[in-house]
Protein backbone atom coordinates (compact mmCIF):
# COMPACT_ATOMS: atom_id res chain seq x y z
CA UNK A 1 0.00 0.00 0.00
CA UNK A 2 1.53 3.59 -1.19
CA UNK A 3 1.37 5.92 1.31
CA UNK A 4 -1.23 8.00 -0.15
CA UNK A 5 -3.73 5.29 -0.24
CA UNK A 6 -2.70 4.60 3.79
CA UNK A 7 -3.27 7.99 4.32
CA UNK A 8 -6.63 8.29 2.42
CA UNK A 9 -7.66 4.78 4.54
CA UNK A 10 -6.40 6.23 8.02
CA UNK A 11 -8.31 9.32 7.25
CA UNK A 12 -11.87 7.24 6.23
CA UNK A 13 -11.11 4.96 9.80
CA UNK A 14 -10.91 8.07 11.84
CA UNK A 15 -13.93 9.57 10.01
CA UNK A 16 -16.14 6.60 10.75
CA UNK A 17 -14.64 6.11 14.77
CA UNK A 18 -15.79 10.00 15.14
CA UNK A 19 -18.89 9.29 13.95
CA UNK A 20 -19.58 6.43 15.77
CA UNK A 21 -17.53 6.72 19.03
CA UNK A 22 -16.74 10.48 19.61
CA UNK A 23 -19.52 10.97 22.40
CA UNK A 24 -18.79 7.85 23.40
CA UNK A 25 -14.94 8.84 23.90
CA UNK A 26 -15.76 12.22 25.00
CA UNK A 27 -18.36 11.07 27.92
CA UNK A 28 -15.99 8.72 29.24
CA UNK A 29 -12.52 10.98 29.73
CA UNK A 30 -14.87 13.82 30.99
CA UNK A 31 -17.00 11.28 33.68
CA UNK A 32 -14.66 11.34 36.64
CA UNK A 33 -13.78 15.16 36.23
CA UNK A 34 -16.23 16.76 34.35
CA UNK A 35 -14.22 18.75 32.68
CA UNK A 36 -15.98 18.31 29.07
CA UNK A 37 -13.05 20.98 28.00
CA UNK A 38 -9.83 18.79 28.24
CA UNK A 39 -11.85 15.76 27.18
CA UNK A 40 -12.60 17.42 23.88
CA UNK A 41 -8.65 18.52 23.95
CA UNK A 42 -7.33 14.77 24.62
CA UNK A 43 -9.75 13.70 22.02
CA UNK A 44 -8.37 15.85 19.17
CA UNK A 45 -4.91 14.98 19.96
CA UNK A 46 -5.64 11.48 20.04
CA UNK A 47 -7.28 12.02 16.52
CA UNK A 48 -4.60 13.67 15.44
CA UNK A 49 -1.96 11.26 16.15
CA UNK A 50 -3.75 8.46 14.55
CA UNK A 51 -3.67 10.54 11.25
CA UNK A 52 -0.23 10.69 11.42
CA UNK A 53 0.58 7.01 13.10
CA UNK A 54 -1.91 5.00 11.11
CA UNK A 55 -0.89 5.45 7.58
CA UNK A 56 2.95 4.30 7.99
CA UNK A 57 1.75 1.51 11.08
CA UNK A 58 -1.86 0.60 9.21
CA UNK A 59 -4.67 1.06 10.82
CA UNK A 60 -5.22 -0.53 14.67
CA UNK A 61 -7.81 -3.62 14.77
CA UNK A 62 -9.63 -2.06 17.48
CA UNK A 63 -9.19 2.31 16.92
CA UNK A 64 -11.62 3.05 19.76
CA UNK A 65 -8.85 1.18 21.98
CA UNK A 66 -5.85 2.75 20.10
CA UNK A 67 -7.71 6.55 20.78
CA UNK A 68 -8.92 6.05 23.85
CA UNK A 69 -5.31 4.56 25.26
CA UNK A 70 -3.71 7.76 23.50
CA UNK A 71 -6.34 10.47 24.76
CA UNK A 72 -6.39 9.54 28.41
CA UNK A 73 -2.65 9.72 28.11
CA UNK A 74 -2.87 13.30 26.90
CA UNK A 75 -5.94 13.97 29.28
CA UNK A 76 -3.69 13.06 32.28
CA UNK A 77 -1.05 15.18 30.98
CA UNK A 78 -2.91 18.09 30.95
CA UNK A 79 -4.81 17.48 34.27
CA UNK A 80 -1.33 17.22 35.59
CA UNK A 81 0.15 20.07 33.84
CA UNK A 82 -3.23 22.20 34.36
CA UNK A 83 -3.21 25.16 37.10
CA UNK A 84 -7.18 26.05 36.62
CA UNK A 85 -8.87 22.65 37.40
CA UNK A 86 -6.48 22.23 40.59
CA UNK A 87 -7.46 19.00 41.34
CA UNK A 88 -6.16 17.65 44.90
CA UNK A 89 -3.22 15.01 43.78
CA UNK A 90 -4.95 11.76 45.79
CA UNK A 91 -7.96 12.76 43.80
CA UNK A 92 -5.90 12.99 40.32
CA UNK A 93 -4.47 9.29 41.15
CA UNK A 94 -8.01 7.68 41.94
CA UNK A 95 -8.70 8.98 37.98
CA UNK A 96 -5.75 7.77 37.06
CA UNK A 97 -6.40 4.47 38.33
CA UNK A 98 -9.75 4.81 37.51
CA UNK A 99 -8.87 5.30 33.67
CA UNK A 100 -6.22 3.02 33.82
CA UNK A 101 -8.54 0.20 35.02
CA UNK A 102 -10.36 0.56 32.06
CA UNK A 103 -7.50 0.32 29.49
CA UNK A 104 -7.58 -3.29 29.35
CA UNK A 105 -11.32 -3.63 28.64
CA UNK A 106 -12.44 -3.78 24.83
CA UNK A 107 -15.48 -2.00 25.83
CA UNK A 108 -15.41 0.62 27.76
CA UNK A 109 -19.34 2.40 29.03
CA UNK A 110 -21.29 4.31 27.48
CA UNK A 111 -21.62 7.48 29.42
CA UNK A 112 -23.21 9.34 26.40
CA UNK A 113 -26.74 10.11 28.37
CA UNK A 114 -25.17 11.04 31.37
CA UNK A 115 -23.21 13.85 29.39
CA UNK A 116 -26.64 14.66 27.64
CA UNK A 117 -27.99 15.02 30.89
CA UNK A 118 -24.94 17.40 32.28
CA UNK A 119 -25.40 19.64 28.68
CA UNK A 120 -28.86 20.16 29.31
CA UNK A 121 -29.12 20.21 32.97
CA UNK A 122 -30.92 23.22 34.43
CA UNK A 123 -28.24 25.01 35.91
CA UNK A 124 -27.05 25.43 32.33
CA UNK A 125 -28.48 28.56 30.78
CA UNK A 126 -31.33 27.23 28.58
CA UNK A 127 -30.02 28.50 24.87
CA UNK A 128 -26.83 26.74 25.40
CA UNK A 129 -28.06 23.70 25.83
CA UNK A 130 -28.87 22.25 22.37
CA UNK A 131 -25.39 23.49 20.90
CA UNK A 132 -23.66 22.17 24.17
CA UNK A 133 -25.01 18.98 23.92
CA UNK A 134 -23.71 19.02 19.51
CA UNK A 135 -20.85 19.77 20.09
CA UNK A 136 -19.74 17.36 23.74
CA UNK A 137 -21.94 14.85 22.09
CA UNK A 138 -21.28 15.16 18.39
CA UNK A 139 -18.16 16.85 18.25
CA UNK A 140 -20.03 19.98 16.03
CA UNK A 141 -17.75 22.71 16.05
CA UNK A 142 -18.33 25.87 17.45
CA UNK A 143 -18.10 27.50 13.97
CA UNK A 144 -20.49 24.85 12.13
CA UNK A 145 -23.13 25.10 15.11
CA UNK A 146 -22.66 28.97 15.15
CA UNK A 147 -23.82 29.20 11.24
CA UNK A 148 -26.96 27.09 12.17
CA UNK A 149 -27.86 29.04 15.21
CA UNK A 150 -27.39 32.44 13.51
CA UNK A 151 -24.41 34.16 15.86
CA UNK A 152 -21.17 34.93 15.14
CA UNK A 153 -18.22 32.12 15.69
CA UNK A 154 -16.61 33.82 18.16
CA UNK A 155 -20.04 34.37 20.41
CA UNK A 156 -20.71 30.71 20.01
CA UNK A 157 -17.56 29.45 20.90
CA UNK A 158 -17.17 32.26 23.90
CA UNK A 159 -20.98 30.60 24.74
CA UNK A 160 -19.79 27.20 25.09
CA UNK A 161 -16.31 27.83 26.77
CA UNK A 162 -18.45 29.02 29.48
CA UNK A 163 -20.97 26.41 29.56
CA UNK A 164 -18.07 23.69 29.77
CA UNK A 165 -16.47 25.73 32.55
CA UNK A 166 -19.91 25.72 34.50
CA UNK A 167 -20.25 21.82 34.31
CA UNK A 168 -16.52 21.69 35.40
CA UNK A 169 -16.61 24.50 38.70
CA UNK A 170 -20.43 24.26 39.86
CA UNK A 171 -19.46 20.44 39.83
CA UNK A 172 -22.48 19.19 37.48
CA UNK A 173 -22.61 15.50 37.28
CA UNK A 174 -22.88 13.37 34.29
CA UNK A 175 -24.96 11.18 35.29
CA UNK A 176 -28.43 9.77 34.87
CA UNK A 177 -30.45 11.10 37.13
CA UNK A 178 -32.26 9.35 40.21
CA UNK A 179 -36.02 8.13 39.33
CA UNK A 180 -37.88 10.59 40.77
CA UNK A 181 -36.17 13.83 39.19
CA UNK A 182 -35.91 11.90 35.62
CA UNK A 183 -39.25 12.82 34.26
CA UNK A 184 -37.99 16.75 34.79
CA UNK A 185 -34.63 16.50 33.35
CA UNK A 186 -35.44 14.15 30.29
CA UNK A 187 -37.68 16.83 29.47
CA UNK A 188 -34.66 19.60 29.39
CA UNK A 189 -33.12 16.28 27.50
CA UNK A 190 -35.90 16.03 24.66
CA UNK A 191 -36.23 20.30 24.91
CA UNK A 192 -32.92 20.89 23.69
CA UNK A 193 -32.88 17.78 21.23
CA UNK A 194 -35.78 19.54 19.92
CA UNK A 195 -34.09 23.05 19.99
CA UNK A 196 -31.64 22.01 17.69
CA UNK A 197 -34.01 20.46 15.27
CA UNK A 198 -36.21 23.42 14.99
CA UNK A 199 -33.14 25.34 14.09
CA UNK A 200 -32.12 23.09 11.46
CA UNK A 201 -35.90 22.65 9.98
CA UNK A 202 -36.44 26.48 9.42
CA UNK A 203 -34.23 26.05 6.30
CA UNK A 204 -36.69 24.40 4.47
CA UNK A 205 -34.89 23.94 1.14
CA UNK A 206 -32.07 22.53 2.83
CA UNK A 207 -29.72 24.41 0.62
CA UNK A 208 -27.97 25.00 4.00
CA UNK A 209 -25.79 22.09 4.87
CA UNK A 210 -25.17 22.93 7.86
CA UNK A 211 -28.94 23.52 8.65
CA UNK A 212 -30.19 20.22 7.27
CA UNK A 213 -27.54 18.01 9.18
CA UNK A 214 -28.41 19.80 12.16
CA UNK A 215 -32.04 18.30 11.96
CA UNK A 216 -30.38 14.64 11.28
CA UNK A 217 -28.39 15.14 14.23
CA UNK A 218 -30.76 16.14 16.16
CA UNK A 219 -32.78 12.91 15.53
CA UNK A 220 -29.58 10.91 15.99
CA UNK A 221 -28.99 12.55 19.42
CA UNK A 222 -33.57 11.56 19.90
CA UNK A 223 -32.49 7.80 18.74
CA UNK A 224 -30.24 7.69 21.35
CA UNK A 225 -32.00 8.14 24.36
CA UNK A 226 -34.76 6.18 23.34
CA UNK A 227 -32.15 3.04 22.79
CA UNK A 228 -30.16 4.46 26.09
CA UNK A 229 -33.06 4.95 28.02
CA UNK A 230 -35.81 2.48 26.90
CA UNK A 231 -39.40 2.83 27.71
CA UNK A 232 -39.89 6.35 27.91
CA UNK A 233 -43.08 7.12 26.13
CA UNK A 234 -41.39 11.10 25.80
CA UNK A 235 -38.13 10.18 23.93
CA UNK A 236 -40.44 8.32 21.68
CA UNK A 237 -42.52 11.07 21.37
CA UNK A 238 -40.18 13.66 20.15
CA UNK A 239 -38.36 11.23 17.75
CA UNK A 240 -41.79 10.34 16.16
CA UNK A 241 -42.68 14.06 16.00
CA UNK A 242 -39.42 14.84 13.97
CA UNK A 243 -39.17 11.77 12.01
CA UNK A 244 -43.15 12.92 10.63
CA UNK A 245 -41.31 16.42 10.15
CA UNK A 246 -38.77 15.13 8.47
CA UNK A 247 -40.55 12.80 6.05
CA UNK A 248 -42.10 16.01 4.57
CA UNK A 249 -38.80 18.07 3.90
CA UNK A 250 -38.76 17.37 0.37
CA UNK A 251 -42.28 18.00 -0.18
CA UNK A 252 -42.02 21.18 0.81
CA UNK A 253 -40.36 22.50 -2.33
CA UNK A 254 -41.67 22.00 -5.74
CA UNK A 255 -39.35 21.25 -8.55
CA UNK A 256 -38.97 24.87 -9.26
CA UNK A 257 -37.89 25.41 -5.36
CA UNK A 258 -40.69 26.76 -4.61
CA UNK A 259 -42.61 26.57 -1.02
CA UNK A 260 -45.30 24.01 -0.75
CA UNK A 261 -47.59 24.30 2.11
CA UNK A 262 -48.80 20.93 3.85
CA UNK A 263 -51.52 20.76 2.11
CA UNK A 264 -50.90 21.36 -1.27
CA UNK A 265 -47.88 18.81 -1.01
CA UNK A 266 -47.64 15.55 -2.65
CA UNK A 267 -48.08 12.73 -0.43
CA UNK A 268 -45.85 10.35 -2.89
CA UNK A 269 -42.83 12.90 -2.13
CA UNK A 270 -43.50 12.10 1.77
CA UNK A 271 -40.62 9.45 3.03
CA UNK A 272 -42.88 6.38 3.68
CA UNK A 273 -40.37 4.89 5.91
CA UNK A 274 -39.92 7.46 8.13
CA UNK A 275 -43.56 7.59 8.50
CA UNK A 276 -43.54 4.01 9.46
CA UNK A 277 -41.11 4.32 12.02
CA UNK A 278 -42.89 7.45 13.36
CA UNK A 279 -46.40 5.20 13.30
CA UNK A 280 -44.67 2.61 15.25
CA UNK A 281 -43.00 5.04 17.86
CA UNK A 282 -46.08 6.79 18.74
CA UNK A 283 -48.27 3.14 18.93
CA UNK A 284 -45.28 1.87 21.74
CA UNK A 285 -45.09 5.38 23.43
CA UNK A 286 -49.15 5.41 23.69
CA UNK A 287 -48.99 1.72 25.26
CA UNK A 288 -47.21 2.94 28.19
CA UNK A 289 -49.54 4.68 29.22
CA UNK A 290 -48.20 8.45 30.48
CA UNK A 291 -49.06 10.86 27.98
CA UNK A 292 -47.12 14.35 27.55
CA UNK A 293 -46.58 16.82 25.32
CA UNK A 294 -44.20 15.05 22.51
CA UNK A 295 -46.45 12.20 22.13
CA UNK A 296 -49.48 14.56 21.27
CA UNK A 297 -47.40 16.84 19.16
CA UNK A 298 -46.23 13.64 16.83
CA UNK A 299 -49.62 11.96 17.47
CA UNK A 300 -51.15 16.14 15.40
CA UNK A 301 -48.71 15.34 12.48
CA UNK A 302 -50.11 11.61 12.41
CA UNK A 303 -53.56 13.12 12.33
CA UNK A 304 -52.07 15.26 9.63
CA UNK A 305 -50.75 12.82 8.01
CA UNK A 306 -53.43 10.70 7.43
CA UNK A 307 -54.03 11.95 4.43
CA UNK A 308 -51.82 9.92 2.88
CA UNK A 309 -53.90 6.80 4.10
CA UNK A 310 -57.48 8.50 3.19
CA UNK A 311 -57.15 11.05 0.97
CA UNK A 312 -57.84 14.07 3.47
CA UNK A 313 -56.39 14.87 6.72
CA UNK A 314 -58.54 14.34 9.77
CA UNK A 315 -59.44 17.98 11.42
CA UNK A 316 -61.89 16.36 13.83
CA UNK A 317 -58.77 14.51 15.39
CA UNK A 318 -56.78 17.19 15.14
CA UNK A 319 -58.30 19.51 16.78
CA UNK A 320 -59.01 17.69 19.92
CA UNK A 321 -55.10 17.11 20.34
CA UNK A 322 -54.46 20.41 20.26
CA UNK A 323 -57.47 20.60 22.93
CA UNK A 324 -55.51 18.37 24.94
CA UNK A 325 -51.99 19.75 24.08
CA UNK A 326 -53.15 23.45 24.91
CA UNK A 327 -53.13 21.98 28.33
CA UNK A 328 -49.48 20.80 28.65
CA UNK A 329 -48.73 23.68 27.35
CA UNK A 330 -51.21 26.72 27.17
CA UNK A 331 -48.63 28.64 24.21
CA UNK A 332 -50.00 30.95 21.79
CA UNK A 333 -48.28 28.88 19.51
CA UNK A 334 -50.19 25.91 20.24
CA UNK A 335 -53.30 28.15 20.28
CA UNK A 336 -52.85 28.84 15.92
CA UNK A 337 -51.82 25.81 15.30
CA UNK A 338 -55.68 24.65 16.86
CA UNK A 339 -57.44 28.12 15.22
CA UNK A 340 -56.00 26.96 11.60
CA UNK A 341 -57.56 23.48 12.48
CA UNK A 342 -60.87 24.86 13.70
CA UNK A 343 -60.55 26.89 10.37
CA UNK A 344 -60.54 23.81 8.49
CA UNK A 345 -63.24 22.43 10.74
CA UNK A 346 -65.78 25.10 11.24
CA UNK A 347 -64.86 27.72 9.40
CA UNK A 348 -62.41 30.56 8.85
CA UNK A 349 -64.51 33.22 11.10
CA UNK A 350 -64.64 30.17 13.97
CA UNK A 351 -60.62 30.13 13.49
CA UNK A 352 -60.27 33.87 14.19
CA UNK A 353 -62.58 33.70 17.15
CA UNK A 354 -59.97 31.28 18.54
CA UNK A 355 -57.62 33.40 18.51
CA UNK A 356 -58.83 36.65 19.04
CA UNK A 357 -57.59 37.08 22.66
CA UNK A 358 -54.02 36.91 21.47
CA UNK A 359 -54.62 40.15 19.38
CA UNK A 360 -52.44 42.92 20.69
CA UNK A 361 -50.11 39.87 22.95
CA UNK A 362 -46.60 41.57 22.48
CA UNK A 363 -45.08 38.22 22.63
CA UNK A 364 -46.33 37.56 19.07
CA UNK A 365 -44.86 40.82 17.79
CA UNK A 366 -42.38 39.70 15.55
CA UNK A 367 -43.70 35.83 15.49
CA UNK A 368 -43.99 35.55 11.85
CA UNK A 369 -46.57 32.16 11.87
CA UNK A 370 -49.23 34.33 13.65
CA UNK A 371 -49.26 37.21 11.25
CA UNK A 372 -49.18 34.35 8.24
CA UNK A 373 -52.09 32.45 10.11
CA UNK A 374 -54.00 35.55 10.61
CA UNK A 375 -53.66 36.97 6.97
CA UNK A 376 -54.66 33.12 5.75
CA UNK A 377 -58.09 33.46 8.14
CA UNK A 378 -58.78 37.10 7.26
CA UNK A 379 -58.69 36.64 3.05
CA UNK A 380 -60.83 33.55 4.26
CA UNK A 381 -63.70 36.06 5.63
CA UNK A 382 -63.31 38.72 3.20
CA UNK A 383 -61.19 41.39 5.42
CA UNK A 384 -58.99 41.97 2.97
CA UNK A 385 -57.45 45.43 3.60
CA UNK A 386 -56.62 43.75 7.55
CA UNK A 387 -55.39 40.58 5.36
CA UNK A 388 -52.83 43.08 3.23
CA UNK A 389 -51.79 44.41 6.71
CA UNK A 390 -50.93 40.75 8.09
CA UNK A 391 -49.33 39.90 4.68
CA UNK A 392 -47.25 42.47 4.95
CA UNK A 393 -46.05 42.27 8.04
CA UNK A 394 -45.51 38.15 7.62
CA UNK A 395 -43.18 38.79 4.51
CA UNK A 396 -41.17 41.42 6.60
CA UNK A 397 -40.79 38.96 9.44
CA UNK A 398 -39.64 35.98 7.46
CA UNK A 399 -36.04 35.12 6.51
CA UNK A 400 -36.87 32.10 3.73
CA UNK A 401 -37.17 33.36 0.41
CA UNK A 402 -39.02 30.84 -1.30
CA UNK A 403 -41.35 31.05 1.61
CA UNK A 404 -41.47 34.96 0.88
CA UNK A 405 -42.20 34.47 -2.32
CA UNK A 406 -45.22 32.24 -1.58
CA UNK A 407 -46.60 34.65 1.21
CA UNK A 408 -46.59 37.52 -1.58
CA UNK A 409 -48.30 35.56 -3.81
CA UNK A 410 -50.94 34.68 -1.45
CA UNK A 411 -50.88 38.67 -0.88
CA UNK A 412 -51.23 39.33 -4.94
CA UNK A 413 -54.02 36.73 -5.43
CA UNK A 414 -56.31 38.89 -2.62
CA UNK A 415 -59.10 40.19 -5.00
CA UNK A 416 -59.13 44.04 -4.32
CA UNK B 1 -17.29 19.01 47.00
CA UNK B 2 -17.84 21.64 49.47
CA UNK B 3 -20.78 23.71 48.25
CA UNK B 4 -21.55 27.27 50.40
CA UNK B 5 -25.12 27.63 50.19
CA UNK B 6 -26.04 31.43 50.90
CA UNK B 7 -29.58 32.67 51.81
CA UNK B 8 -31.04 35.97 51.08
CA UNK B 9 -34.32 37.14 52.77
CA UNK B 10 -36.41 39.91 52.97
CA UNK B 11 -35.27 41.19 56.42
CA UNK B 12 -38.27 43.43 57.06
CA UNK B 13 -40.47 40.40 57.71
CA UNK B 14 -39.09 39.00 60.09
CA UNK B 15 -39.70 41.69 63.06
CA UNK B 16 -43.71 41.68 61.67
CA UNK B 17 -43.78 38.36 62.30
CA UNK B 18 -45.58 36.75 65.42
CA UNK B 19 -44.01 35.51 68.39
CA UNK B 20 -45.06 32.14 67.73
CA UNK B 21 -43.89 32.50 63.50
CA UNK B 22 -40.70 33.83 64.70
CA UNK B 23 -40.44 30.48 66.76
CA UNK B 24 -41.56 28.49 63.75
CA UNK B 25 -39.65 29.71 61.48
CA UNK B 26 -36.45 29.46 64.32
CA UNK B 27 -37.86 25.63 64.36
CA UNK B 28 -37.54 25.07 60.73
CA UNK B 29 -34.19 26.03 60.71
CA UNK B 30 -33.18 24.34 63.12
CA UNK B 31 -34.67 20.39 61.94
CA UNK B 32 -32.98 21.68 58.66
CA UNK B 33 -30.04 22.18 60.27
CA UNK B 34 -30.61 18.74 61.97
CA UNK B 35 -31.02 16.90 58.63
CA UNK B 36 -27.48 17.97 57.35
CA UNK B 37 -25.85 17.22 60.20
CA UNK B 38 -27.38 13.74 60.49
CA UNK B 39 -26.42 13.14 57.27
CA UNK B 40 -23.00 13.79 57.43
CA UNK B 41 -23.19 16.99 54.73
CA UNK B 42 -22.98 19.92 57.33
CA UNK B 43 -19.64 21.60 57.33
CA UNK B 44 -20.27 24.33 58.83
CA UNK B 45 -23.33 27.01 59.16
CA UNK B 46 -24.49 30.30 60.93
CA UNK B 47 -27.14 32.73 60.67
CA UNK B 48 -26.34 36.60 60.39
CA UNK B 49 -27.08 39.62 62.16
CA UNK B 50 -29.05 42.22 60.26
CA UNK B 51 -27.42 44.07 57.01
CA UNK B 52 -27.75 47.08 58.82
CA UNK B 53 -24.88 46.12 61.20
CA UNK B 54 -22.80 45.13 58.37
CA UNK B 55 -19.68 47.59 57.61
CA UNK B 56 -18.31 47.50 54.11
CA UNK B 57 -14.41 48.45 53.24
CA UNK B 58 -13.28 49.38 49.14
CA UNK B 59 -10.40 51.17 47.95
CA UNK B 60 -11.13 54.10 45.79
CA UNK B 61 -8.34 55.95 44.27
CA UNK B 62 -6.24 54.44 47.01
CA UNK B 63 -7.84 55.26 49.68
CA UNK B 64 -9.61 52.40 51.80
CA UNK B 65 -13.11 53.58 52.79
CA UNK B 66 -15.00 52.10 55.60
CA UNK B 67 -18.93 52.71 55.11
CA UNK B 68 -21.59 52.03 56.97
CA UNK B 69 -23.97 49.43 55.45
CA UNK B 70 -24.17 45.73 53.54
CA UNK B 71 -22.11 45.65 49.88
CA UNK B 72 -25.68 45.52 47.60
CA UNK B 73 -28.53 47.73 48.50
CA UNK B 74 -31.16 45.25 47.53
CA UNK B 75 -34.44 43.69 49.25
CA UNK B 76 -32.98 40.63 49.97
CA UNK B 77 -29.70 40.79 52.01
CA UNK B 78 -27.49 38.29 53.33
CA UNK B 79 -29.25 36.41 56.08
CA UNK B 80 -26.62 33.25 56.64
CA UNK B 81 -24.86 30.39 55.06
CA UNK B 82 -24.28 26.98 55.16
CA UNK B 83 -21.16 25.22 53.93
CA UNK B 84 -22.27 21.51 52.77
CA UNK B 85 -20.10 18.58 51.89
CA UNK B 86 -21.94 16.50 49.00
CA UNK B 87 -20.44 14.39 45.73
CA UNK B 88 -21.84 17.36 42.98
CA UNK B 89 -24.19 19.65 42.61
CA UNK B 90 -27.46 17.75 41.98
CA UNK B 91 -27.08 16.80 45.50
CA UNK B 92 -26.20 20.25 46.61
CA UNK B 93 -29.17 21.60 45.02
CA UNK B 94 -31.35 18.52 46.52
CA UNK B 95 -30.39 20.33 49.88
CA UNK B 96 -30.92 23.78 48.66
CA UNK B 97 -34.47 22.86 47.76
CA UNK B 98 -35.39 21.58 51.29
CA UNK B 99 -34.03 24.98 52.79
CA UNK B 100 -36.72 27.22 54.41
CA UNK B 101 -35.20 30.20 52.75
CA UNK B 102 -36.51 28.87 49.76
CA UNK B 103 -39.74 29.26 51.00
CA UNK B 104 -39.27 33.48 51.91
CA UNK B 105 -36.13 34.14 50.29
CA UNK B 106 -33.45 33.09 47.56
CA UNK B 107 -30.74 30.54 47.91
CA UNK B 108 -27.34 30.72 45.93
CA UNK B 109 -25.65 27.86 45.22
CA UNK B 110 -21.77 28.06 45.18
CA UNK B 111 -19.13 25.24 44.85
CA UNK B 112 -16.00 26.16 46.74
CA UNK B 113 -12.86 26.59 44.77
CA UNK B 114 -10.85 23.46 45.72
CA UNK B 115 -6.83 23.83 46.84
CA UNK B 116 -4.54 21.34 46.40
Amino acid sequence: MDAQEGGAQARNTADAVARRSYGKLVAYLAARTRDVDAAEDALAEAFAAALSDWPRNGCPENPEAWLLTVARRKFLDALRNNRRTEPASDQLERMAEGLAAATDEREFPDQRLGLMFACAHPAIDVGIRAPLMLQAVLGLDAAKIASAFLVSPATMGQRLVRAKQKIRQAGIPLRIPEREELGDRLETVLDAIYAAFAEGWIDASGTDVARRELAEEAIYLCRLVTELLPGEPEAMGLLALMLYAESRRRARRDAQGEYVPMAEQRVEDWNASMIEEAESLLLRACSLEALGRYQLEGAIQSAHGSRRRTGRANWNEVVQLYDALLSYAHSPVVAINRALAIAELEGAQAGLDAIEGFVGDPRLVEYQPWWAARAELLVRTGRREEARHAYDIAIGLERDEPVRRFLDRRRSAIIS
Amino acid sequence: MQYLLTLYVDESIWPKMTREQQEQGGAAYMAYTEALKAAGALKNSNRLQPSASATTLRTTNGKTQVQDGPFADSKEQLAGYYLIDVPDLDAALTWARRCPAVGHGVVEVRAVWEMS
